[in-house]
């Protein structure tokens, strides 16, 4: 035992003290971070800027609709003519509004055009519309003799507040996050399985051509070594996830520290506000980014951090002791295409499977493949942020243990054979016999 | 116990290709031994069964009077053919390691490393990686740490191979120093010279098959043929060639003539002794040279592989 703590001690070393590992751990996360702040910062700029909006309103109906906003400013230009005032707006204003003389309301909202340098902004045109849709439905209903406070008090406001059986409130972004989680994972966790699967191979190759090999064997036992080794590599790994989760946490510590102060605040407030002006609150004041920080809060994020370190341990073990036996029965890393590709396919189907999981996460496909043990790690982690019963859990890491055993027996057999015989490159029909020796 | 190792009836089978046929084999204590064959010949397999890298399929071994168990690894130290280091680590570093996968302490290793250190003087090696040293500097590192942990046996299977004269020489006497302080060492290796520079006992295996061993002394008395070479001073070459011819069986020496004497190689009739042979010539010509053909190791080798086709 205490020969199997140095080999994981050595191999667990070489791994960290990689110059690629350190650049991956650090830098993807600081690359993370920096887009991130990118975004924001991009956003930010862009709604400080003040839009000057003229306006030329012949019609003379529509005028008392265009007050300031903190982001838009209105001027009426409509003394000078549409032809004077896009002359003057050219250069000067973000565009001008056109609403043509018309008696006629219904052909009115037809005739008003916008005229912009470049295309105009989607949701200042949204703002626009709105704005007169509500003005000329009103001017109508004022045509129709109707009382129009008699139409206000009709108006009901419906939102369905979904939860499910236990009591989770489910919403429509809190799915999509629970997908983006669920997609997230399972992809790190194929990344993972691949990266350090192929790294355990490498060094098997390593100690194969550096023919170090063979000192090695006369002081521990084959077994010893490749377990040693994955288990060295496995370390890494997780000491690269938990570095990644910690940064990902200050990662949204940041975040809620920008964005969202307010909104835990306006979160209790909201509980005591009649639905209308809750609706109001969030029509207008609530930004996406808070909406997904509040949903965040919502996923099984424990649960979710220890199945990924479960199923990582799990399918790494399984694909990594595969990718050690490949390393052992080739000289060199360009003789393991052969063997690759069908280590490939699973975890290549798992990420296929798995993205039709995360529309349907529990529909008989994803109970398949998220309890078959090749493909488990991948597609049942990208269940589990939508709530996966505990049976089917453990039932799939069971099953993923005893795989693991008996891949690693049989994967120790050929590594044993394979690691002292240099110079041919192995068929299937010879791994086979090895099993046998 | 005067053996440190004994091999009883050892068989290795890899599917149905025989490497090793109920091979025994002696090593007795302090003595440096010589496992010699042919490439292909069951060397590497039964080197790989004592350092049980493998298992044999039948036989026993047994180590200092001990059946071979898993902690006996601790007491055998090797030096395998394919051997190497890892590139990207630093030789301290990697001396430690694996000197504490043969159960030394850090700290004793640390000091025996010094001492190995100063003596080859590599001092300034430690903080290096392997692939900045040459083939030859790393040779010196793997043979410290094939001895470091002292061990009771040592195999090196082609010591000299990637060492240049002075440094062959240099790792030589350190061999004997080991055998001196009581180590005892299985030697294999194609180099006949320095089989018979080192060797006390040997073995041969062809084809699987153990077909020759002994003490090397022995081994050669068996194989000498009983001939002699000679340096004859006469007049009348071709006469006196035909007149030993009919007592004797005469070849022409392969060795160069020095001053004109005919040189010849001479074998014994049975029965006849050396004493005999003198005699005679002594009454045909002067006696420039008479020498006794020992064989060499390399004969030896030679003549019993082709004996075993």
């Amino acid at each position: 035992m205490n020969k199997l703590k140095l080999i994981i001690k050595r191999e667990f070393l070489a791994k960290v003290k990689n110059k690629s590992f350190i650049v991956m751990t650090v830098l993807s996360p600081l690359l993370m971070v920096g887009l991130m702040m990118l975004i924001i910062f991009l956003n930010e700029k862009n709604s400080e800027e003040i839009r000057k909006v003229a306006f030329v309103d012949e019609s003379g109906l529509l005028t008392d609709i265009f007050e300031d906003t903190e982001t838009t400013k209105y001027i009426n230009l409509t003394p000078l003519g549409i032809e004077e005032a896009r002359k003057q707006s050219e250069g000067t204003y973000y565009g001008v509004l056109y609403i043509p003389k018309s008696e006629n309301l219904l052909t009115l909202a037809k005739e008003i055009s916008f005229y912009s340098e470049d295309a105009p902004s989607l949701s200042l045109i949204d703002g626009i519309e709105n704005k007169l849709e509500k003005k000329i439905r009103d001017l109508k209903i004022e045509q129709l003799n109707v009382d129009i406070d008699k139409i206000k008090a009709t108006e009901t406001n419906v939102n369905i507040a979904s939860e499910n059986f236990s009591g989770e409130k489910s919403s429509k972004i809190g799915s999509i996050l629970k997908m983006f989680a669920g997609g997230g994972f399972g992809y790190l966790i194929f990344m993972f399985i691949i990266i350090y699967g192929t790294s355990v191979m490498r060094s098997v190759i390593e100690e194969k051509t550096s023919r170090i090999i063979e000192v090695i064997i006369s002081s521990v036992k084959p077994f010893q070594l490749m377990l040693g080794k994955i288990l060295g590599n496995a370390f890494a790994g997780i000491l690269q996830f938990v570095i990644w989760m910690i940064s990902a946490g200050l990662l949204m510590v940041v975040l809620m520290y920008v964005f969202g102060m307010e909104s835990t605040n306006s979160d209790a407030a909201m509980g005591q506000m009649n639905p209308e002006i809750v609706q109001q609150i969030q029509e207008t004041s609530v930004t996406g980014v808070q909406q997904v920080i509040a949903e965040m809060k919502n996923l099984p994020i424990l649960t979710m951090f220890f199945s990924f370190i479960v199923y990582f341990l799990g399918g790494y073990l399984i694909y990594s002791s595969i990718y050690a036996a490949i390393g052992a029965a080739v000289d060199s890393e360009t003789d393991t295409q052969q063997f690759m590709m069908p280590v490939m396919l699973p975890l290549i189907i798992a990420i296929y499977v798995g993205f039709s999981v995360i529309e349907n996460p529990h529909g008989p496909i994803a109970l398949g493949f998220s309890l078959f043990p090749l493909t488990s790690p991948i597609v049942m982690l990208m269940r589990i942020p939508f709530g996966v019963p505990w049976w089917q859990i453990i039932t799939s890491m069971v099953l993923l243990v005893l795989t693991f055993i008996l891949i690693v027996w049989l994967a120790a057999k050929i590594y044993r054979v394979g690691i002292l015989m240099y110079g041919k490159k192995p068929s299937y029909k010879e791994l086979y016999k090895w099993l046998k020796y | 116990m005067k053996n440190i190792l004994t091999v009883e009836n050892v068989c290795k089978n890899y599917g149905s290709f025989r490497a090793l046929n109920d091979v025994s084999i002696t090593v007795p204590k302090g003595s440096v031994f010589g496992l010699l064959g042919p490439n292909g010949a069951g060397k590497t397999s039964l080197i790989r069964i004592i350092n049980q890298i493998t298992l044999p399929d039948s036989g026993t071994i047994y180590l200092d009077g001990e059946k071979l168990q898993p902690h006996h690894v601790h007491q055998i130290g090797y030096l395998p053919e394919e051997r190497g280091l890892y590139k990207s680590m630093k030789v301290g570093e990697q001396a430690l390691y694996l000197a504490q996968l043969k159960g030394m302490t850090e700290s004793e290793a640390k000091k025996k490393l010094k001492y190995w250190f100063e003596k080859f003087e590599i001092t300034d090696w430690w903080n290096k990686k392997i692939q900045e040293l040459s083939k030859g500097m790393a040779q010196k590192v793997q043979f410290i740490v094939t001895v470091l942990h002292q061990p009771k046996l040592l195999i090196f299977d082609e010591p000299f191979s990637g060492f240049d004269p002075i440094n062959a020489n240099l790792i030589k006497d350190e061999i004997l120093k080991l055998r001196d302080e009581g180590a005892s060492i299985i030697f294999s290796t194609h180099r006949m010279e320095s089989v018979e520079e080192l060797c006390d006992n040997i073995a041969l295996i062809d084809k699987s098959n153990k077909i020759l061993d002994g003490k090397l002394d022995e081994i050669k008395q068996e194989f000498k043929s009983n001939q002699y070479e000679v340096g004859l001073l006469s007049e009348n070459k071709n006469d006196l060639f035909k007149e030993i011819n009919t007592h004797f069986r005469v070849e022409n020496s392969k060795e160069a003539s020095f001053n004109n004497d005919l040189r010849l190689l001479i074998g014994l009739n049975n029965g006849d002794t050396s004493r005999d042979l003198i005699r005679f010539l002594n009454t045909k010509a002067e006696i420039t040279h008479f020498t006794e053909i020992i064989p060499s190791a390399n004969d030896i080798f030679l003549k019993a592989v082709a004996n075993n086709e």
